[in-house]
């Protein structure tokens, strides 16, 4: 007990020590701005103290190493031998990671399009039952949880068992009442990539859901009566007005879907370690620099995956710009 | 995209209230209210259906965690329900078993690096984007521009060289090392959220403050913080669950240090190690929901608002 006690004194500690320690730097820069320097060039080096420590974080953890990665993904496994375009073209031809870049491009398609379509059902659902926020919650749920939370939850949803004996897993469990023979889910290649997609699905739904149901709630109810009373049913309605009013909406939100999913890394890595056929980039990523020690392969494979959102990044900073003018 | 979007709780519809009416009215309109009923019933269906399929695989987990380890083994978890009452079938064993595997002490290094993790962020970036809003100095256009780009560049791309560094300084495997990182990860969304906010509160305010002598500290501390506290809110929601639910920062920058992992990273250890002991499986994997689930029914108000806002995030 006592060693308990201190154990968790410790961890208050170090919470303490960290939070308070930020923002006593902070202070105490201010302080000595404040003191030391004359009113003219106080004024001119106060911005840097409160922009600085973001700026230097923002080098030092994403600028620099992100040019540092692209300069090694020309060098060899320990980056000391430098090999030129030698690793993309591995990475582009070998026979296994071409399968990542298959299981991915399967990944984006499937887990996008099915859970902004389904978001997007639901959020239109949703907005006509009174239960809608309790409903909303329970759909919204699993974005609070890990994906390693979440892959154990689904391993046991998929847990496989021999036919003799009594299913553990619901989906066995099912197929097995049906008369068929149970499924090894995780194993068989033809469907376990699809097993793992659907819980990415069950994950995303939630939160297309939330943002495409407020966009739906802010179309203007005169223009739906106003289809009504011209006779358009429901089914129109959707299609031809509540769809191309939130368009903008379900760019973003897809948008937000696919760059998440490009770097899926924890499902894949936590349920099936990338083998059997089920290895995505990001995962690949990570067995290159952990398993393979090959350094100059991994920073290869990130690269590609940086070359892959800079449409979003550049689509990002345009919306940004136009933002700005509109002020 | 502002933070001002609706709240997704509020319906949009508010009912008239009904003038009195002869019977026979009342009558007929009960007839179509249960014709109307009828008429949405698929709704309805849809609705409980896709929230009732949605919440199964978390509840299936949850019943679970408190079943016997052989009898987790031998029976789906829905058999409990052939007589519900009966609480001998259930146990705390699990949990004491999977606290007793470490889960405990992941417990607390997740909140020892989850809470540094987000007061660091908000601290830093709350100061940043109040000097990329109301502050005149150059280049803060060109920061601000960069900091949407890193919005989305994959953390893959940083992992090797800042490793690297990390074992030549010495401070890999500590606290401070994920600190730092989750911190400068989240930065990109936090500046960008706060500033944002922040530049879109009134200029006579903060003109006035200044007038009256305020400091720039003055300023910050007295008007900027306490009025952009629901977008620092849901910052620091989002950035929580963020952190804790991480378990690629934690991997590869505290590698294979028990003392250090949080449950993340523990919970993938026991699958990894012993996936077939459902007991320890079931039971870790609440223990680390808890945290995140408690957070998310607390404060899913300012989470919502958070996504909102916009959610692209590295």
């Amino acid at each position: 007990m006592n060693s308990n006690l201190s154990l968790i004194l410790r961890a208050l500690l170090a919470i303490f020590i960290g939070s308070a320690g930020v923002i006593g730097i902070f202070y105490a820069l201010n302080i000595l701005v404040e003191k030391l320097l004359p009113e003219r060039t106080r004024v001119k080096v106060l911005p840097w103290i409160y922009v600085g420590p973001a700026v230097l974080l923002l080098s030092a953890y994403l600028v620099l190493p992100t040019i540092r990665t692209f300069y090694l993904s020309f060098f060899g496994n320990s980056s000391e031998e430098f090999v030129g375009l030698k690793n993309y073209i591995f990475v582009l031809t070998a026979p296994d990671t071409l399968i990542t870049f298959r299981n991915n491009l399967l990944w984006l398609v499937l887990v996008t399009g099915i859970s902004v379509s389904l978001g997007l059902v639901i959020a239109v659902l949703i907005d006509r039952v009174k239960y809608e926020s309790i409903a909303k919650s329970l759909i919204f749920l699993p974005m609070a949880i890990s994906f390693v939370g979440a892959s154990v939850i689904w391993r046991f949803i998929y847990a496989y068992r021999p036919a003799e004996a009594e299913q553990i897993g619901v989906l066995n469990a099912i197929v097995t009442g049906l008369g068929f023979e149970p499924v090894g889910w995780l194993v068989n290649p033809a469907i376990n990539n699809f097993a793992l997609i659907a819980i990415m699905i069950w994950l995303q739904t939630g939160f297309c859901m939330v943002l495409l149901s407020s966009a739906v709630k802010g179309v203007p109810n005169d223009v739906l009566e106003a289809a009504r009373v011209d006779g358009a049913n429901e089914i129109q309605i959707f299609r031809r007005i509540i769809v191309p009013m939130i368009m903008p909406t379900v760019l973003v939100v897809s948008t937000t879907v696919v760059v998440l999913v490009l770097k899926v890394f924890d499902i894949v890595f936590v349920m099936t370690g990338g083998n059997l056929g089920t290895d995505v980039i990001a995962s690949r990523m990570i067995r290159e620099m952990f398993n393979f020690r090959n350094y100059g392969r991994g920073s290869a494979i990130a690269v590609i995956l940086l070359i892959a959102v800079i449409p979003v990044m550049v689509a990002n900073i345009r919306r940004f710009r136009q933002q700005e003018q509109n002020r | 995209m502002t933070t001002a979007a609706p709240d997704p709780k509020s319906s949009r519809s508010n009912p008239q209230p009904n003038p009195p009416q002869p019977n026979y009215v009342a009558k007929r309109k009960e007839q179509s209210k249960f014709e109307k009923f009828m008429a949405r019933l698929p709704v309805h269906v849809a609705v409980i259906g896709i929230a009732l399929l949605w919440t199964l695989p978390t509840f299936g987990l949850f019943i679970s965690s408190f079943r016997p380890p052989d009898a987790l083994t031998s029976s789906g978890w829905w058999t409990v329900f052939a007589n519900p009452f009966e609480f001998t079938q259930f146990t705390l064993s699990n949990y004491q078993d999977v606290l007793a595997q470490g889960m405990g002490q992941a417990f607390l290094n997740s909140l020892v690096i989850s809470v540094p993790a987000t007061v660091i962020p908000i601290a830093i970036a709350t100061f940043a984007a109040y000097a990329l809003a109301w502050m005149d100095f150059p280049g803060r256009q060109t920061i601000f521009i960069i900091t949407v780009g890193l919005l989305v560049v994959p953390l893959q791309m940083t992992l090797i060289p800042i490793l690297r560094t990390y074992n030549v300084l010495g401070i890999s495997s500590t606290f401070l090392a994920v600190w730092l990182a989750h911190a400068a990860y989240g930065l990109p969304l936090g500046v960008y959220l706060l500033r944002n906010y922040i530049g879109s509160l009134p200029r006579d305010l903060i003109e006035a403050a200044a007038v009256d002598g305020a400091s720039y500290l003055n300023v910050f501390t007295r008007i900027i913080v306490p009025l952009s506290m629901p977008a620092i809110a849901s910052f620091a929601v989002f950035q929580f669950l963020w952190v804790w639910n991480d378990l690629l920062v934690a991997l590869v920058y505290l590698g294979g240090n028990q003392d250090v992992a949080p449950v993340t990273l523990v919970l993938r250890n026991i699958v990894g190690d012993r996936g077939q002991d459902w007991f320890l499986l079931t039971s870790g994997a609440f223990i680390s929901m808890l945290v995140p689930m408690a957070v998310f029914f607390a404060l899913q108000r300012y989470f919502v608002r958070g996504l909102l806002a916009g959610s692209v995030k590295g």
